[in-house]
């Protein structure tokens, strides 16, 4: 089975990002860029499948060429090849799903993994966005992902409010994946060396041909109110008293 | 400009009051840029929803009854939208960011080629032009976001808007016809977390454990706590993954985001995604052993403590104040 994934490097998801000055943007210089927690978890899945169905796994990023670094974590983790739709780093969700759809159809993919949402933007969009634009099926927030024996249908576990549930999609389709899918491995040393060698192609975003103009743009960013925060008690009855009689909430 | 359009959402026939957080943002828009306010239910068996939604001081509401509607796929609900939506002519749609709205609104975005701003917190006017809020990076940035294009998709982060309230005045109810098959997806199983307690979303408190809970078996503490409360239950990324919680628990940056009265930490030491949950808790208390856990910056009663002999303790002093009281 051909499956490709959609990775996007972000910044270090433990760091607290600081916002520029004059709120044109966030600080981005001496953070370290990862793949997004959620892309690992695709690629994981990814590889899985392959390694039971054998196939291919080929990563797609649309985005800045540093984006190279993240990408090759990718395919030290074991994907085959990878494509790097070189961009700037502010298409919005519409461009990007586009500019996947239009790499989906070059490389003929028949499954698509991605994560469900970026930690950077907090869309949670392009997936959907991308299912819709194929013309595809979606499950988004995978917990559990099971291909049927013809490989033309699959079983997607989902996390939604309230519980779980399960939904079949006819392939080719769009699955996104949420936190409990599976435990990415970590690339392996052999892994990081062969990495080095794999087909890397990177593509001009104009020469695809999909307008990227946007439609939905960031014009400032600005930093929420800070909770003033750091109270403290000695004991259970001084928090009990506190609760009572200062914040009146028992 | 155009007509607004609110997509309520129901579990099988019965309403979800993240719908009314969703009016409250429309109507916001409705009162900054003009237009009318309608609502939108799809399925079977929705009278019900659809006249507890007219009592909210709405135009009309609109049902779809479809069998293709029984239960909810994205494929089926987008694509009904969509149509809706296009023939009436909208100008703008509204969902919940719940995991409904979340799920089938980027997939109207890609079906109507209109812009979609995710999970927003405020709707403002600069000159002529509207900015829409939204958190980005677990909350550490607020971002202002201009749209072009249409209809624009909005969905709404639930505490960042009052619920609207009933007016008095019944909406219209009527029926609208769409035509939308199943496509290539079908419902099969939903695995419902049972629980007598309130809504995380809809909780006044909320008692939350993480990490240094240690096993499943401990959560009866937390239950217990959360009884004498009448608290409903959260939990940190790290007891889901540990299994001790299911996951619908999981309060954070990609959970469910809570605001309540009182929020409860027990164990958590405050991850930067945790946080991007909860922070806008009226009133958080920590207890944690670790007093560097970066959960006491936010706490504003935080106790360092084994909460194995705090916990016990706040319940026997809870239930000692009830005694007292009654």
């Amino acid at each position: 089975m051909k499956i490709l994934v959609a990775i996007k490097p972000v910044p270090n998801p433990d760091e607290k990002v600081k916002i520029k000055g004059d709120g044109s943007g966030i600080v981005l210089e001496n953070i370290k860029m990862v793949v997004n927690p959620f892309c690992e978890i695709a690629v994981e899945e990814a590889l899985r499948i392959r390694e039971k169905l054998t196939g291919e796994v080929v990563v797609v990023t649309v985005g800045p060429k540093v984006g190279e670094q993240q990408v090759r974590t990718a395919l030290a983790m074991g994907a085959d090849r990878a494509v790097l739709v070189e961009a700037g780093a502010d298409l919005d969700s519409l461009a990007v799903a586009k500019v996947l759809a239009k790499v989906v159809a070059d490389e003929q993919a028949e499954l698509v993994l991605m994560g469900k949402q970026s930690v950077d933007d907090d869309n949670n969009q392009v997936g959907q966005i991308l299912a819709a634009v194929l013309g595809w099926p979606q499950a988004t927030f995978a917990s559990k992902v099971e291909l049927a024996a013809d490989n033309k249908k699959a079983n997607v576990t989902r996390e939604v409010d309230g519980g779980l549930e399960t939904i079949e999609v006819g392939l080719p389709a769009v699955v996104t994946t949420d936190l409990r899918l599976n435990e990415p491995r970590y690339a392996s040393l052999p892994g990081i060396m062969k990495a080095k060698k794999k087909e890397l192609k990177v593509v001009p975003l104009a020469s695809l041909g999909v307008d990227t103009a946007p439609r939905v743009k960031v014009l400032s960013y600005f930093a929420p109110k800070l909770r003033a925060g750091g109270g403290r008690v000695a004991d259970v009855a001084e928090l009990m008293s506190k609760l009572k009689n200062e914040a009146k909430v028992l | 400009m155009a007509d607004i359009l609110v997509v309520v959402e129901h579990q099988e026939g019965v309403f979800k009051k993240t719908t009314l957080s969703t009016i409250s943002a429309a109507k916001q828009l409705s009162a900054l840029t003009g237009g009318a306010v309608d609502a939108l239910v799809m399925g079977i068996g929705i009278a019900s929803v659809a006249f507890t939604v007219a009592e909210y001081g709405i135009r009309l509401v609109l049902v779809a009854e479809s069998p293709s509607l029984g239960t909810y796929t994205a494929e089926a609900f987008a694509a009904a939208v969509a149509q809706v939506v296009k023939e009436k002519g909208y100008g703008a749609v509204f969902a919940p960011a719940s995991t409904f709205g979340k799920d089938f609104m980027p997939r109207l975005s890609g079906l109507l080629d209109a812009p979609l701003a995710s999970d927003i917190v405020g709707l403002e006017k600069d000159g002529d032009a509207l900015r829409v809020k939204r958190p980005m990076y677990a909350g550490n940035a607020i971002g202002t976001v201009a749209l072009s294009g249409s209809p624009l998709l909005f969905t709404v982060r639930q505490t960042a808007f009052d619920s609207a309230t009933t007016s008095g005045v019944k909406a219209t109810v009527v029926g609208t016809t769409v035509t939308v098959d199943a496509g290539r997806t079908a419902f099969l199983s939903r695995q419902e977390t049972k629980s007598e307690r309130p809504e995380l979303t809809e909780a006044r408190v909320i008692v939350s454990a993480g990490r240094g809970i240690k096993a499943q078996e401990n959560f009866k503490m937390v239950e217990e706590l959360a009884d004498l409360l009448n608290a409903a239950i959260g939990a940190s990324r790290a007891a889901v993954d540990a299994g001790w919680a299911p996951n619908d628990w999981q309060v954070g940056q990609t959970g469910k985001i809570v605001a309540p009265e009182l929020y409860v930490a027990l164990g958590i030491s405050g991850a930067i995604q945790h946080l991007a949950g909860m922070k806008d808790s009226k009133v958080i208390v920590a207890i944690n052993k670790d007093e560097e856990a970066p959960i006491f910056q936010v706490a504003d009663y935080g106790l360092v403590a084994d909460l194995f002999k705090a916990v016990p303790e706040l319940i026997a002093e809870l239930k000692k104040s009830f005694v007292a009281t009654v």
